[in-house]
């Protein structure tokens, strides 16, 4: 048998949930890389953007496609206001230190998570793909909706780029970053800074969930291994290294897959978790950040 | 009083990523001595003792004390062989009385060496914080928790005790006192401060070290020190 | 040296004896239902206990703690299961098996601080609960093992005692929590506790009072993991049922919990902390069964308003003397 359209195959899979992980990553890595702030809660706000869009898609009529649109836009939106009122009413009142705003951000996790329970059931709820169009490879067909996923994650991740890098709202953000003290020294409001990253980064999340929630369902307890993932992402590429992270999570979305093939899932699970935080022990800065000084 | 050596540094160096903090610097300091080291900003001084009390890691040569080469001793190891060393930023514990910061640090004070045995309320009233031991020590004055530190170093019974620039932010009159703490301390323990007030030390020191660019520029009697042109032209004179 | 005048201790004494007796006396007065809840409520009282000696006495905080529970757990219960070992040498086990297991965690987590000792724990932990779900040919996971008729009752210098019964349970788990307090009680009036202290209030200016602070942070975490999984075995044994939720992270989120709403470095704050979670969550689920939202408000109100827990308040504000 032709072992190359498995290889394929594979490696497809593997880009889709690269492209993902990408996203929830990203926004875990700025969140962290600006405010230092390691957001406990963020897997869930993955959740509510997979639920969001099931409840968007739902009430949409027609197509299911306008569904689907509606939710990527709209969705987002409602998870960014979310974290928002989280930084406003929580995060901006412990000050932001480290050990208090870990313990507040599980508090968020329960209470988004149990919320969605006591809403939207403890029920998966599947959401239909905006279109069923199917690319012809020489082997086998391919989602079309699986490649406009990574697709997708990929404009996204460069629009990001191209803000933080080129924009004045950039600048400022890598200003924050830096130095908060500085920037404030400057004229930086590092308050609207920090509450804007927030949002910023629970969206990058919830695009993530939508992309991906017609191949996946929605679920009440869903954001808890895309928390953990991005986890593994953000330390394995340098805490608070965007270039890091995204190599990361390219690696770890593809391997994911090809682990799982040779081993059990849990003893990949567990191998890899081990691995990370021996990673956070004895090289803080990760294994593919680049030297900031 | 016998010249016992007891501290000696041998061409100790740091550098920071490229920038020499401490260049090959001898040092040598005798039990009993007050010594000051003096120098402008930036000349290394703190990194300097720093080194010698083992916050930081030397990149190249030794320090012995009493005869022992402690160049890879832990900090906790040498504070235990009776280096006490006390922050230029004060850093106390805070939330707790004064009574129990000195009773942290009497925990691990080395063997009495005759005189009368440890007594926590003598030591708080010796340096001024007499009937202040119930209170919480970061409710205290600036100045007292200055006091508070110096005691608290006491409380160790050292054979050196390392001020990093103690009299900042005290009041003329504190600074009297502090001087008057010192001097008393002196009768049993060997000290080395880092100093800017140049009245205290001119006052206190018997011997002053002048650095400047990470190296040792000059060294002698407070006079000599005065009277030596390149320290003048390196720090006094400007 | 001159330490503080003896009445402030005599008080404390006093509230040890006080709070124990209630204690003994709230079993002749509880229904059925509540003792039962209480007998548990205990246990995991002990297991804050724990937790406190490392958070709120070191100033260490951990979000792995539920592996030391779980080690507890699991050596006492595989041991009596599948090894047929007694009781007390199941029990001792479990109690061994977590100071191990606190001794080679601290050795590599200690290395870190602050928030990256919260994740590298909170790491350990899940790997340790993936464990039970990958060797379930032993454990049988999730699902879990129901410990053997043998494993229920035991000869202790020839008295037999039968943990089937209700009051035995009661009692023994009181004895336990009896134990545990009187153990931190003692850690905490020692040169010991006050390094402990002392690095949690400042760790660079412990350092240099000449504390090896790497080696008390050690010692902490392996008291704090021994009583823990103390707290594990004692489950497991007095409960006879083993599984993976125990290990799960929601056991060291209860952990923190409990020591968080109590007061954490009040050696009472724990054994408060717990009855009152408990009974909340209790309540909360006989309405919904989104129950874990108390849990999640109640860190965050917590973390915002009360950071000291309800004694750790009382004791700042009103009785300075309380342990």
């Amino acid at each position: 048998m032709n072992f190359a359209p498995f290889l394929f195959l594979a490696s497809l899979e593997g880009l889709v949930q690269a492209a993902v992980l990408c996203l929830t990553a990203v926004g875990l890595s700025l969140v962290f890389g600006v405010m230092r702030v390691v957001n406990v809660a963020h897997g869930e706000f993955f959740m509510l953007g997979a639920v969001l869009a099931w409840w968007l898609a739902s009430l949409t009529p027609g197509h299911a496609a306008f569904g689907f649109a509606l939710a990527l836009v709209i969705a987002p939106a409602l998870v960014g206001a979310v974290a928002l009122a989280a930084d406003r009413l929580i995060l901006k009142r412990l000050d932001y230190r480290p050990e208090a705003t870990i313990v507040a951000t599980i508090g968020l996790l329960y209470v988004i998570q149990q919320t969605a329970l006591l809403t939207f059931g403890p029920d998966a709820r599947p959401v239909e793909a905006p279109f069923y169009f199917r690319v012809q490879f020489p082997w086998f067909g391919y989602s079309g909706h699986k490649l406009l996923v990574v697709a997708a994650a990929a404009a996204v991740l460069l629009a990001a780029w191209y803000v933080i890098a080129k924009t004045r709202i950039g600048l400022v953000m890598r200003a924050t970053r830096f130095d908060r003290d500085t920037a404030r020294a400057f004229g930086i409001n590092v308050h609207r800074v920090y509450a804007a990253v927030f949002a910023v980064g629970a969206m990058f999340a919830a695009v993530g969930a939508v992309l991906v929630v017609p191949v996946r369902q929605a679920h009440y307890l869903m954001g808890l291994d895309p928390l953990l993932l991005s986890f593994i992402v953000v330390i394995i590429g340098g805490l608070g290294s965007i270039r890091g992270t995204v190599v990361a999570a390219i690696l770890i979305g593809f391997s994911d897959g090809l682990i799982s093939v040779f081993f059990s899932p849990t003893l990949a699970k567990m191998a890899s978790t081990l691995l990370v935080a021996l990673v956070l022990v004895f090289k803080p800065q990760g294994l593919f950040a680049v030297q900031s000084r | 009083m016998a010249a016992v050596t007891l501290l000696k540094a041998r061409r100790l160096s740091k550098s920071f990523g490229g920038v020499r903090a401490v260049q090959a610097v001898d040092f040598d300091l005798r039990e009993g001595e007050i010594r000051a080291i003096i120098g402008p900003n930036g000349a290394g001084k703190t990194t300097f003792v720093d080194l010698l009390c083992g916050r930081i890691a030397a990149n190249q040569g030794t320090v012995e004390f009493a005869g022992c080469d402690i160049t890879a001793l832990a900090v906790h190891r040498r504070v235990r062989l009776g280096i006490a060393y006390t922050f230029q930023i004060t850093s106390i514990f805070a939330n707790l009385t004064v009574l129990e910061n000195i009773a942290i640090a009497a925990q691990n004070r080395l063997p009495e060496r005759g005189g009368a045995p440890f007594d926590a309320i003598e030591t708080l009233r010796r340096v001024g914080l007499g009937g202040q031991e119930n209170r919480r020590a970061g409710a205290l004055a600036y100045g007292h928790q200055r006091l508070l530190e110096a005691a608290m170093g006491l409380s160790l019974n050292p054979r050196l005790l390392i001020f990093d620039e103690p009299t900042q932010g005290l009041s003329d009159g504190e600074i009297q006192g502090f001087c008057d703490l010192l001097a008393d301390a002196n009768r049993s323990t060997t000290i080395l401060l880092i100093e800017h007030n140049m009245p205290v030390v001119m006052k206190l020191a018997r011997r002053i070290t002048v650095f400047d660019r990470g190296r040792v520029l000059a060294e002698g009697a407070p006079r000599d020190i005065q009277d030596n042109a390149a320290v003048q032209a390196a720090y006094l004179g400007q | 040296m001159k330490h503080r005048p003896a009445p402030p201790d005599l008080k404390a004494a006093a509230l040890f004896v006080a709070v124990i007796a209630a204690l003994f006396a709230l079993q002749f007065v509880l229904p059925e239902y509540h003792r039962l809840s209480v007998t548990r409520i205990m246990v995991l009282a002990v297991f804050a206990t724990g937790y406190n000696i490392l958070f709120g006495y070191t100033g260490l905080l951990s979000l792995g703690h539920a592996m030391f529970f779980g080690a507890g757990l699991y050596t006492a219960g595989l041991c009596a299961y599948h090894l047929g070992w007694g009781v007390p040498a199941a029990f001792a086990g479990g109690v061994v098996a977590g100071a191990l297991l606190a001794l080679l965690v601290g050795c590599v987590a200690l290395r870190t601080t602050g928030v990256s000792f919260m994740i590298v724990t909170l790491m350990f932990a899940q790997v340790a609960y993936l464990a039970t779900l990958y060797f379930t040919a032993y454990t049988r996971g999730d699902e879990g093992l129901v410990l053997p008729q043998a494993a229920r009752s035991f000869e202790w210098f020839g008295a037999s005692v039968d943990l089937t019964d209700p009051a035995t349970r009661y009692n023994l788990s009181l004895l336990l929590l009896v134990i545990a307090l009187a153990a931190v009680w003692g850690v905490a009036r020692s040169r010991t506790g006050r390094a402990m202290v002392a690095i949690r209030e400042n760790e660079p200016r412990a350092r240099m009072l000449g504390y090896n602070t790497f080696a008390v942070k050690l010692q902490a975490l392996i008291i704090s993991g021994a009583l823990s999984a103390a707290a594990g075995a004692a489950y497991a044994l007095l409960f006879a049922y083993i599984g993976s939720s125990f290990a799960a992270i929601q056991y060291s989120i209860d952990a923190l919990l409990y020591t968080l709403l109590g007061g954490p470095g009040s050696v009472l704050g724990p054994v408060l902390g717990a009855f009152l979670m408990f009974y909340l969550v209790d309540v909360a689920s006989q309405y919904t069964s989104a129950y874990l939202l108390v849990t999640g408000v109640a860190l965050i109100l917590l973390v915002l308003y009360f950071p000291r827990g309800i004694l750790g308040t009382v004791k700042h504000r009103w009785l300075p003397w309380l342990p």
